[in-house]
């Protein structure tokens, strides 16, 4: 008698925005919504408007013309008859070759400094602190800054390196350091270089493959080969034994004196270094202290069980500690190297010609095109933080633990 | 409710913003201030003195538009900028007008939309560089780094100056003077260049002057001059007559000593009319009669203003030059006033 009846379908009525929870916050998500749309919209008819009231437009058809002005670090052709958009180019790979350099040495100093200041050693420690404290707390721009002004006012200009009892005097007679830049040997590929660098990809391919029998050979029998002598051999040994078969194919171009500056040789510009440093330096202090609580978050038992079974401490972190603590690690690596890449457009306070010094700089300027450039430039920016990312999740993905 | 006020007030400031852009004149009167941008510190064209109140050049064509249209000299707030900042600053509203030693050019003039008001300096693009180099011409600078201050014309003047001498060089772009003097004195570029004026005025503040040199070359037309928004045609008018009449005055033989005198009334019409003792120029213009008047007072007329700033008799040491009244070989020709 007494059956259970489903409670009525309730007809749904408007009221029930506002007063069911059910349906309360999807009816202020939508609202919110709807007005940061209209905010957004009023945003852009608001520029579009002033900008007719000004006689002035939208339009991308600057980048197609002739850009009149001369950058000097070209990684790709370019003249000063070269358009906007290859001046845009232009900066957007010296954006790119800085980030990756700073990148990986930041990484490098980071992995380094952050398992130091670990160490048992007190001073170690205390000097690894002191680098992150440091370099963490005071603004990048003013590292760059500092780099940048103590190598143009410390080292000699390459004036000083005319006459024969000249001031200053090259290392080796190959490398200068003037406060221009630091100039280099520049390698002259002759015929049979090509055979030199396919010898060195196969010593390469050699010592990986000697590197996986070792490990392999280690897992299936427990004997341990030497790892680090032999893979230097097997790299070295047929590489320059081929370049001095083949006569020496490969010379190398010094960096002469000439007129005012150096001329010959690869020249390594002192802004590129100043901003390089600067940001591998800053960045490295963060990395440091990412990998340190990565570390400490592995549990000491690990390491205490690891030495009861008689690895040495070298190989306990090796083996045994980094690579869990590297799983941890790469998550806030990856905002470190996102940060690193924005902070490069500090660029312009040394005068090194990234995307925001050519773009945003000084085709903004000369042809006067505001809007448009900031508008590429913030996409630019976008685009690689997003590259970054996915790149790393991938890696981050493929590096996790994987539960079963 | 509450959304549709806040719809109508969003519209209401949208029209604001819209109507902001005409009428400079009744803006700046109703403010009592004028908004004016110079650069951020080149010595005798606009820095603050020790005191911290600015002074140059640009500076006072500055204070005689105050003058002239808020009877006060002081009435000026500067707003330093930079090369690259100078356009925006001025098409945004944010100054009334510009006198910052800015190149009159096509686009600039045309494709930016700006008006320029004439021209207060003659100037031409040229390079220092230390004795101590030995060089003489600027032909002889192949090869040279050169320090550039970025954003400006002289980047592309130097750009076209080596390529149709077919010359190499290593640009090294730097965002103000003070960046630029730094490196050029520390010797990380080779050669400053940037206009002839910009470089006497930034010679000027080394330890020792002597030990560097002006090449002969000049590279490029540099004609430098105060400009406000295109489309706002009365504005534009009273800075160009202000601009003018310090140049008259300078013909006419009004100065900052006698213009008590003059503006009695005397028996020259053009200076009469000028000064306001004959005609309605000044209410054309929307000002009152003695515009003119309190702009030469406010630093006297253009040979004052030069001969104080920038003339011989300062450190800077320009020459009058281009910048010499027509009468006398130069180029400086105001129109009749009448």
């Amino acid at each position: 008698m007494a059956m259970l009846t489903e409670p009525p379908a309730e007809s749904f009525r408007l009221s029930m925005l506002i007063n069911d929870t059910r349906y309360r916050s999807y009816t202020f998500q939508f609202i919110a919504l709807m007005l940061l749309i209209v905010f957004m919209a009023y945003l852009g008819m608001n520029l579009v408007r002033n900008l007719a009231e000004q006689g002035q437009d939208i339009s991308f058809r600057f980048l197609g013309e002739p850009a009149g002005y001369d950058i000097n670090q070209t990684l790709i052709h370019y003249t000063n008859q070269s358009t906007h958009m290859r001046a845009s180019i232009v900066g957007v790979l010296n954006t790119l070759l800085v980030a990756v350099l700073g990148c990986i040495t930041a990484t490098v100093l980071g992995v380094v400094a952050g398992v130091l200041r670990l160490s048992p050693n007190w001073l170690v420690r205390k000097l690894m602190a002191g680098y992150v404290e440091a370099f963490r707390n005071v603004p990048v721009l003013i590292w760059i800054l500092i780099i940048f002004s103590i190598m143009t006012a410390a080292m000699p200009s390459p004036r000083a390196f005319r006459g024969a009892g000249s001031e200053a005097s090259m290392l080796f007679d190959a490398v200068a350091f003037t406060n221009r830049g630091v100039y280099l040997p520049r390698p002259i590929w002759e015929a049979g270089s090509l055979v030199v660098g396919l010898t060195f990809v196969a010593s390469v391919i050699g010592a990986l493959a000697y590197r996986r029998y070792a490990t392999k050979l280690l897992y299936d029998t427990g004997r341990l080969l030497p790892m680090g002598w032999p893979s230097l051999l097997i790299l070295v040994v047929p590489t320059v034994a081929i370049f001095f078969i083949l006569g020496r194919p490969i010379g190398l171009e010094y960096p002469e004196l000439g007129g005012f500056n150096f001329n010959g040789g690869i020249q390594i510009r002192g802004s590129l270094i100043a901003l390089w440093l600067a940001l591998a330096v800053y960045t490295g202090a963060f990395i440091a202290e990412n990998v340190r609580a990565g570390i400490q978050a592995v549990s000491g038992g690990q390491t205490e069980a690891a030495a009861s079974l008689g690895l040495r401490p070298r190989r306990i972190m090796s083996l045994i500690v980094l690579p869990q603590a590297l799983r941890i690690v790469i998550p806030p690596v990856i905002s470190q190297y996102l940060n690193l890449t924005k902070n490069s457009s500090l660029a312009i306070a040394v005068g090194y010609m990234d995307v925001t010094g050519t773009l945003g700089g000084i085709t903004l300027n000369q042809t006067g095109r505001a809007i448009e450039t900031v508008l590429m430039l913030m996409l630019f920016y976008l685009i690689i933080s997003l590259a970054i990312s996915a790149v790393m999740n991938i890696y981050n993905n493929a590096m996790k633990l994987e539960e079963r | 409710m509450k959304k549709s006020v806040f719809f109508a007030a969003m519209t209401a400031a949208g029209f604001a913003a819209g109507a902001a852009a005409a009428g400079t004149l009744d803006d700046v009167k109703a403010r009592g201030t004028l908004n004016c941008g110079v650069t951020t510190g080149l010595v005798g064209f606009a820095a603050p003195d020790a005191n911290g109140e600015w002074q140059g050049f640009d500076v006072a064509v500055c204070r005689a538009v105050a003058a002239a249209v808020l009877s006060d000299p002081t009435a000026v707030e500067f707003v330093p900028t930079t090369g690259k900042t100078r356009f925006t600053a001025l098409a945004s509203g944010e100054i009334d007008m510009l006198a910052r030693n800015t190149t009159w050019t096509f686009t600039r003039d045309v494709d930016l939309k700006f008006e320029f008001t004439g021209i207060n300096y003659y100037d031409g693009q040229g390079f220092m560089i230390p004795k101590a180099l030995g060089v003489s011409s600027a032909k002889e600078l192949d090869g040279a780094t050169v320090c550039i201050q970025t954003g400006t014309t002289t980047e592309l003047n130097l750009a076209d100056f080596f390529r149709k001498n077919n010359m190499d060089y290593d640009p090294v772009p730097i965002e103000t003077n003070a960046e630029a003097q730094q490196q050029y004195l520390a010797g990380a570029c080779d050669v400053y260049t940037t206009d002839r004026s910009g470089l006497a005025a930034t010679r000027a503040s080394f330890e020792t002057p002597s030990d560097h040199a002006i090449l002969p070359e000049t590279i490029s037309k540099e004609p430098l001059g105060p400009l406000v928004r295109h489309g706002d045609n009365e504005w534009g008018d009273v800075v160009r007559w202000t601009l003018n009449a310090l140049v008259a005055a300078e013909e006419l033989g009004i100065t900052s000593a006698n213009i008590e005198e003059l503006a009695k009334g005397t028996n020259r019409p053009e200076v009469n009319r000028m000064l306001g003792t004959e005609g309605t120029l000044g209410e054309m213009l929307g000002l009152d009669a003695d515009w003119a008047k309190r702009a030469i007072m406010a630093g006297g007329n253009y040979g004052e203003i030069f001969a104080k700033n920038i003339g011989e008799s300062t450190p800077i040491g320009l020459d009058r030059g281009l910048n010499a009244q027509w009468t006398d070989g130069g180029l400086l020709y105001a129109p009749p006033f009448r």
